[in-house]
């Protein structure tokens, strides 16, 4: 991974892309309980569009927009949302993990049995839990993949 | 929240509390580290005194189930299904045996390392993986689903090796780590190979409804071939204990005692999976003597092979190799003898004394390793030719270790002598050659610390260091406190904590009962 | 006949894993080897819920005539997978990472070189 990056054309190409895959990273996450995908799926959509721009562009230009410690951050926010939607579980008068969604405004209605073409507003506490894998996803495999760039590169 | 909310709920509580600790803990450590520490501190004592109230009640006869994500979370079986679809979390007496185990060896671990990785890099992300392997631990002890003792056991895997990496500036910690991920994650892809097989036949994944609904085909042999493989291989006993020497020696002191509570968390899925899960339609004999044979294998050659050590901490995970012997010895005797009427004589006795083995193991070997410790911490070095009249200098430390080598040589007043007299006393009416090799394996235990002792501790003042620094010190006096009172109360030990664990792991119609029947 | 070839590939995939842990001596290789062995497990998870002329287990869009439950292939099964798959992703992410290290240290990926620690 050199540190100046490929040429102009792959990095201007790079950098048009980029919107569209996350674009498309966010609606596999978020259509989780609705078609193939969730939150591991949609992660690794949106982390192998960060490896892209690190190719593109060189690990340590990266780095400088995007560091490690706000990549930490974003992990461990996804990871907290979980366990604290996990929790809240137990303020409904139930157990850990219970879906208390399920009636509320917010993503609660219940779809019909059988064949329907997909209801976005429904699934419970579904589709916040895909959405906090998803941060952890992106944060971790993005970070991941940065610091065996750099450490690569720290080598010579 | 009054006390019977909290009971009921504490299964799942204990999982998920050192979990959002664990994700909490980067962001605490960005403002201020000594307010880490103490987050740390408390949320260990919170654990440990969670789970001394859920065991308070299940020793006296209950077993606690714990449905995540139902309406009711004490029915296992929904309406409209006939059997159980949710993950079930089972808390029977063997259980919460373990949870004890591994919440006090993780809170000493944890009191220790305030001091001991002091001058380290990273140490946030040190204390984030110390509360995801007490997750891993404690979800494989509590759960009662295979598939997530799958994955609290990926779990454990991946927390512990990024731990023994830890001094990853030394070159030899990263290849015992390594050589650790190696042999971890074979075992655990066995493991998920096994839940596939027995997935394929009974379309169930939980362990109280497979064993009532299985027929021992061939594919239930060859899923619990791997499954029993798996799980020696885990647990550091002698046909694959390659990776315990190296991965022991290398990891800080603190990671250390606390592998060695995880290689245990392995030994309880062994024994889960033998009694709880086949039961009697397995064939004792062979299962049990294979058993033995392994516990006795291990016992002499890791005893054999420690002997002339020089590296104070491989010394004493060749150790660890040799008291799994143990356990393995004293638990397989009641295997075999499980469906036979000598069973409620001596059968239960011996599993006494393999499960008393255990703690004991886990609490005087936890104390060894942290004293090892504080000897690298003020030495930098675990070479015992180049230590030597430390007794001057640190006695608090010269100290827990002879409570330590005293222990575990089977010495009273100390807990070690009470479960070994009850795996010498059941395994003799087995045979009389288990009881002898047991002994002689004892001897040279005491025979290899006595050479640790005089090479470390005594001699005249060589080197000029001070005792170490009072967190250290705490943590070895908790485990030393668990020793002491282990050793001089062993009849109530046994009767009210032992005893229930052993009983739970034998009969595995309450086990079904519990969350089928009931 | 044609239903078995998945459960020959798996025994294949998982042998091939195996020999390459065992006998090769770069620790890449020995990485690779536990990846294949993964993939092998994780393709007999997905077999296993295979129901003949089912369709995917998702209830948007679904053609019409599909019995439910009968005519779906099972999904629990695909829940297993999915899991396996990540806990994969991140073992070999801590193998590759500390195949760094141990490069960085001994200056050599051979496993018979990296040897500090023996008896």
């Amino acid at each position: 991974m050199k540190d100046e990056g490929m040429s102009v054309i792959v990095t201007t190409i790079a950098a048009l892309i980029f919107p569209a895959i996350m674009i498309f990273s966010f609606y596999v996450i978020m259509h989780g309980h609705l078609t193939p995908g969730g939150g591991f799926q949609g992660g690794a959509i949106g982390a192998s569009a960060i490896v892209m721009l690190i190719v593109a562009y060189g690990a340590k230009n990266v780095k400088k927009k995007v560091s490690d410690e706000n990549l930490s951050i974003f992990e461990s926010i996804g990871g907290l949302v979980f366990v604290v939607v996990g929790l809240l579980g137990f303020l409904a008068a139930s157990t850990f993990l219970y879906n208390f969604l399920v009636g509320e405004p917010l993503f609660g209605t219940i779809p019909p049995f059988g064949s329907n073409s997909g209801i976005l507003n429904s699934g419970g506490i579904l589709p916040i839990l895909n959405i906090a894998v998803g941060m952890k996803v992106i944060g971790g495999l993005a970070s991941v993949v940065l610091v065996m760039a750099l450490a690569g590169g720290d080598e010579e | 929240m009054n006390t019977d909310w909290l009971l009921q709920h504490s299964p799942a509580l204990i999982i998920a509390i050192p979990l959002l600790a664990a994700f909490l803990t980067p962001i605490i450590d960005r403002f201020s580290r000594r307010a880490r520490n103490a987050f740390v501190v408390i949320v260990l004592v919170i654990e440990e005194i969670l789970v001394l109230f859920l065991a308070h009640d299940v020793f006296g006869g209950n077993t606690h189930i714990y449905t995540m994500g139902a309406a009711d979370p004490f029915s296992a079986v929904p309406a409209q299904a006939a059997v159980p679809v949710r993950i079930v979390l089972q808390v029977d007496g063997m259980g919460i045996f373990m949870g004890i185990i591994s919440a006090t060896v993780c809170l000493a671990a944890g009191i220790y390392s305030l001091a001991f990785v002091e001058e380290e890099k990273g140490k946030g992300k040190f204390y984030t993986l110390l509360l995801l392997i007490l997750v891993g631990m404690l979800g494989m002890e509590l759960t009662g689903d295979m598939f997530n003792l799958f994955v609290f056991l990926e779990v454990l895997t991946i927390a512990c090796t990024a731990l023994i990496a830890y001094r990853s500036h030394h070159g030899d910690a990263v290849e015992g780590a390594f050589k650790f991920l190696i042999i971890s994650s074979i075992a655990a892809l066995f493991v998920l190979f096994a839940v596939a097989l027995l997935y394929a036949q009974y379309d169930l994944l939980n362990m109280a409804a497979l064993a009532s609904a299985i027929k021992y085909t061939n594919l239930d042999k060859i899923a619990l071939v791997l499954l029993v493989a798996a799980f020696v291989m885990k647990c550091g006993s002698v046909p694959m204990h390659f990776w315990t020497p190296d991965a022991y020696s290398v990891a800080p002191a603190s990671i250390t005692a606390i592998l060695v509570a995880a290689s245990q968390a392995s030994l309880y899925a062994l024994f889960r999976i033998c009694f709880s899960l086949y039961g009697v339609t397995l064939n004792l004999a062979t299962i049990g003597g294979a058993l033995i044979i392994f516990g006795l294998l291990s016992m002499f050659v890791g005893v054999t092979m420690a002997l002339p050590q020089k590296d104070i901490k491989r010394l004493m995970a060749y150790h660890a190799i040799s008291q799994t012997g143990y356990m393995l010895l004293g638990v397989g005797v009641g295997l075999y003898l499980l469906a036979k009427p000598e069973f409620s004589t001596y059968g239960i006795k011996a599993m006494e004394g393999g499960i008393f083995h255990i703690i004991n193991h886990a609490m005087y070997k936890g104390l060894l390793f942290l004293t090892s410790g504080a000897i690298f911490y003020r030495l930098k070095t675990r070479n015992l030719n180049e230590m030597g009249g430390l007794g001057h200098s640190m006695k608090w430390t010269a100290i827990f270790f002879i409570i330590g080598a005293l222990a575990i040589a089977g010495i009273p007043p100390f807990n070690g002598f009470a479960s070994k007299l009850l795996i010498y006393e059941a395994a003799y009416k087995v045979s009389p050659i288990l009881s002898i090799i047991a002994m002689l394996v004892s001897i040279l235990t005491l025979a290899s610390f006595v050479k640790v002792f005089h090479s470390a501790f005594m001699g005249p003042k060589i080197h000029d260091v001070e005792e170490v620094p009072k967190s250290m010190l705490a943590g070895m006096a908790v485990l030393t406190f668990v020793i002491i009172l282990f050793g001089l109360f062993p009849g109530w030990v046994v009767g009210n904590i032992v005893h229930p664990a052993a009983q739970a792991l034998a009969d595995q119609a309450a086990y079904i009962q519990a969350v089928v029947g009931g | 006949m044609i239903y078995s070839i998945p459960f020959y590939t798996v025994v294949i995939l998982i042998l091939v894993g195996v020999y390459a842990v065992i006998f090769k001596r770069n620790l890449i290789k020995i990485a690779i080897g536990i990846t294949i062995i993964e993939s092998g497990v994780n393709l007999f998870l997905i077999t296993l819920g295979y129901r003949e002329g089912g369709v995917a287990p998702i209830y948007t869009n679904l053609p019409s005539g599909i019995k439910i439950p009968e005519g779906m292939v099972l999904p629990v099964p695909q829940a297993l997978t999915l899991t396996s798959i990540v806990i994969g992703v991140a073992v070999l992410a801590l193998m590759l990472s500390l195949s760094i290290m141990i490069y960085r240290h001994y200056g050599t990926l051979d496993s018979r070189k990296v040897r500090r620690l023996k008896e």
